[in-house]
């Protein structure tokens, strides 16, 4: 650990005169897992493109590997100086075996013809060294997101990278894959790989981490050793200002709730959900827990009738409702956010304004069917100044918005009907800290205004913070229920250990 | 991973300034696709007057190109809903000759020669509305239905005249094929066509633009499984724009038999369905859907009536018209992939 592996010194990148990178120094040595943080566009990831190559970055910085200065240029500069990236989505072809996308775009071939035999061979070794439990031939569309992840670590180490940088990893691992990807990073570790482990887990980054480095607005604002690496400080890295006052609670759960005003009971839908009830009163936040794969979204969908359901009923208001259709769930009060907002939830390519508009166009419609545009104005306005949306216009595309502000957007299209029942599916996912303390008190004061509230999270703070009381799922059932004692918050363990199935959790 | 970019970059875009070159930018871009090929009709249109030596803008020419132009704007303008879904419709030739085919025999009888008209629109948007409910309702591709009905609804073309040529020189409402709305008397006159053509690219607007269905057409379009959890009815939209589809195709059928005062169910329409998509590509409207206008489809279907009728004016031959409108169509798609890199979807 004497001489440093990557040495970064006074990189900037600037896109139209804006400066997303300004000066940063970064050192990395061989054998540590150095963790990067920072709110979403705080420049983690233009820094990491510029180690890929995808990004030049301006003249007048430095990037030396081993000692020497290197210039990273193009997508393969970044392979070629020994750096790999394994991305949120991971970047593999699933119609191809594991072999052939460990050598894709380097394929062995002889007289002309592909090698295949050579090519299993050749990964064979790689494989068995991080105890992967698939074989050579195997599609990768057979593997799960744990046994993806460990194929692009494969292809990273059959191109000898000596740097790793991982971004988020975990997003959409389980809890034991992730727990096996953990143990094989620190194997790799062991072996002199130079790690940079991006993620904006604490618990993450507390098992990990040698290091942390904290960028913000395009800065790096500190850098921790192992001794010093606390939440409290890292969260005031990145946000520069303290943050006792992040999660906004003021409505007060016992004082305020109301009548049940959703009831799901013995939910079903044969495969993922196996019969679950749950309770939300008016006035309420209620948490649903689990880990990723529990079924607490299949839950969501069954209750909008987004997914047809096999067995089960709901109450609204204590009355027998049957919905069938997401359109049927609006009509009678009940909205979902969902958790993937770009595939699901917003239409990318159309002005905000009919992204705000779009549940309540046939409402405002006059004959019918005649678009009250002057109507559909005032109300996307009207979301703009409440909600604080940062976008030029009303008129500019979502698509064109970060991912706080698309957020908004898309939570005012839900507010739009003024639901009875608010089911947000991750809501904080993929947006940065300001925009979450925003939502925060969005979700704060609906619940003083009597919405019936259910928040879906794997953020567990976030949970705690903003929840009553929270409902653990696990494996299609509920595991049961975490209230607060009479002075006591909501405590992480039992949420742990109503989500795992075991008694004692380390990590 | 391309527009963490653009949202990394944000934050900072917050000055005045910045929002106003970001707007400012915005509206070229609308500009850019609203105007879209635009330049390129006058472009051609002017070429075409310097190298027929002046015969291009005559009153004369100009009618027959807008009367050319009729039928393929009324097929592109149905097509328009159907790409607007990220959908295609090639039945709409079939569904065409089908239409007139059904409108002439029905011209025939003494006492129901008046209900032709109505008959040839029925036709057509029973057809489509087949063809919607394949798609919706049985979730089967567009692409294989309207292959499928392609094929199938020229059989009943054929059928419907027992595979000869209808004729009927005295067919009612016989004005809509060769008469002209008189605009000044003895100067200016619109062929009925080019009046129908001009009406349905209208109605199209309205209900594109000014309706909440219309919203619904580009959201599908836009993103279907996200149209599908905000309640929209997705189902019905996609049978209603197929049925537009057909209803259009069958007007054109009825437009088609007035003119000819005849129909053959072999050959009336074929590889119509070419020249629609191709108007509604050239016009801008994205392949995926979401995206686009029906001006643009209107200038699309002029485009390729001028160079129709350009090309036979400065004395290309047929064939090398053929190699001429295949090219068009190829720099049209390349036209869409590089609109498609500005916009929101990369």
């Amino acid at each position: 650990m004497n001489d440093p592996i990557l040495e970064m010194r006074g990189v900037s990148k600037s896109f139209f005169g804006i400066k997303a990178l300004r000066a940063v120094d970064l050192t990395v040595y061989a054998g540590e897992i150095h963790a990067l943080m920072g709110e979403n566009g705080a420049g983690k990831s233009t820094l990491m493109k510029i180690l890929s190559g995808a990004y030049r970055p301006d003249p007048g910085g430095e990037i030396r590997i081993e000692g020497r200065a290197v210039r990273i240029e193009g997508p393969l500069g970044g392979r070629a100086a020994g750096i790999s990236i394994i991305y949120q989505e991971l970047s593999l072809a699933p119609n191809l075996t594991v072999a052939e996308n460990i050598y894709l775009g380097r394929e062995i071939s002889r007289s002309g013809l592909l090698a295949r035999g050579t090519m299993r061979e050749g990964v064979g070794p790689i494989l068995t060294r991080l105890g992967a439990d698939f074989l050579p031939s195997t599609l990768v569309a057979n593997l799960s997101m744990g046994q993806r992840q460990l194929v692009e670590i494969a292809r990273a180490l059959h191109a000898r990278s000596k740097i790793l940088i991982m971004d988020e990893p975990t997003t959409s691992l389980s809890a034991a894959e992730s727990e096996r990807l953990f143990a094989l990073i620190r194997q790799l570790r062991a072996e002199g790989l130079a790690i940079i482990y991006i993620s904006h887990r604490m618990d993450e980054v507390y098992a990990l981490g040698d290091r942390v480095t904290v960028l913000r607005d395009g800065r790096l604002v500190g850098s921790l050793d192992k001794p010093d690496i606390r939440a409290d400080t890292i969260v005031r890295l990145m946000v520069g200002r303290d943050v006792s006052s992040f999660y906004k609670k003021d409505h007060d759960p016992e004082a305020g709730r109301g009548h049940p005003v959703l009831a799901a009971i013995d939910m079903a839908d044969g495969q993922r959900v196996k019969g679950c009830s749950l309770t939300v009163h008016a006035g309420e936040v209620v948490g649903l827990a689990g880990l990723i794969g529990a079924g607490r979204t299949e839950l969501a969908h069954l209750i909008i009738g987004a997914t047809p359901k096999t067995s089960g009923r709901l109450e609204l208001e204590g009355r027998p409702v049957d919905i069938r259709t997401p359109g049927e769930a609006l009509e009678a009060g009940i909205a979902y956010l969902t958790e993937d907002r770009k595939a699901l939830g917003l239409f990318l390519d159309m002005s905000c304004l009919d992204n705000i508009n779009l549940a309540v166009l046939g409402r405002d419609a006059k004959l019918g069917w005649v678009l009250d545009r002057d109507k559909a104005r005032e109300r996307a306005d009207r979301a703009f100044a409440g909600l604080s949306i940062r976008a030029a216009n009303v008129g500019v595309p979502a698509g064109g918005l970060s991912g706080g502000n698309q957020q908004k957007v898309l939570l005012s299209r839900l507010l739009a009907i003024a639901p009875k029942v608010l089911i947000l599916d991750e809501p904080t996912r993929g947006v940065d800290v300001g925009a979450k303390s925003e939502i925060y008190s969005i979700v704060d004061n609906l619940a003083k205004a009597g919405t019936a509230i259910l928040v879906i999270s794997s953020d567990l703070p976030e949970i705690i913070g903003i929840c009553d009381r929270v409902v653990v799922m696990r494996s299609g059932h509920i595991a049961g229920e975490v209230t607060r004692g009479p002075n006591s918050p909501l405590n992480q363990e039992d949420i742990m250990t109503l989500a795992t199935g075991t008694e004692h959790l380390d990590a | 991973m391309p527009d963490n970019a653009a949202s990394e970059a944000k934050p900072a875009v917050t000055t005045t300034n910045g929002a106003a070159a970001e707007t400012r930018r915005q509206r070229m871009r609308v500009l850019i696709s609203a105007l879209g090929m635009l330049p390129v009709l006058l472009i051609l249109c002017i070429g075409f007057h310097v190298l027929s030596e002046g015969r291009f803008f005559t009153g004369q020419n100009l009618g027959i190109v807008l009367q050319q132009a009729a039928v393929n704007t009324v097929l592109a303008a149905g097509m328009t809903f159907v790409i607007l879904t990220g959908g295609i419709d090639l039945s709409v030739g079939s569904i065409l000759a089908a239409s007139a085919m059904a409108g002439l025999t029905l011209s025939k009888l003494p006492e129901l020669g008046m209900l032709w008209l109505p008959a040839a629109l029925l036709t057509g948007l029973g057809f489509g509305v087949v063809n919607g409910a394949l798609i919706a309702l049985l979730r089967l591709p567009p692409f294989i239905v309207t292959l499928g009905s392609l094929t199938a609804v020229r059989g009943l073309a054929r059928l419907l005249g027992a595979d000869t040529t209808v004729f009927n020189p005295s067919i009612p409402y016989a004005f809509i094929g060769n008469g002209s709305l008189t605009l000044v008397p003895g100067v200016a006159s619109i062929p009925w066509l080019s009046v129908i053509a001009l009406l349905v690219i209208l109605v199209s607007w309205l209900v594109l633009r000014r309706t909440v269905l219309g919203v619904h057409i580009y959201a599908v379009g836009g993103n279907e499984s996200a149209a599908r959890l905000a309640g929209i009815k997705v189902w019905a939209v996609l049978i209603f724009v197929y049925g537009v589809s057909g209803l259009f195709a069958g007007l054109g059928g009825a437009m088609q038999a007035a003119r000819l005062y005849a129909a053959n169910g072999l050959q009336l329409g074929q590889s119509y369905e070419l020249d629609a998509i191709t108007a509604v590509i050239l016009g801008g409207t994205s392949f995926v859907g979401g995206i686009g206008s029906i001006w643009g489809t209107l200038v699309g279907a002029l485009i390729i009536a001028v160079l129709s009728n350009g090309l036979i004016l400065i004395g290309v031959s047929d064939i090398w018209q053929y190699v001429i409108k295949g090219l068009v169509i190829i720099g049209a798609v390349a036209l869409d992939r590089y609109r498609l890199q500005g916009s929101a979807r990369t």
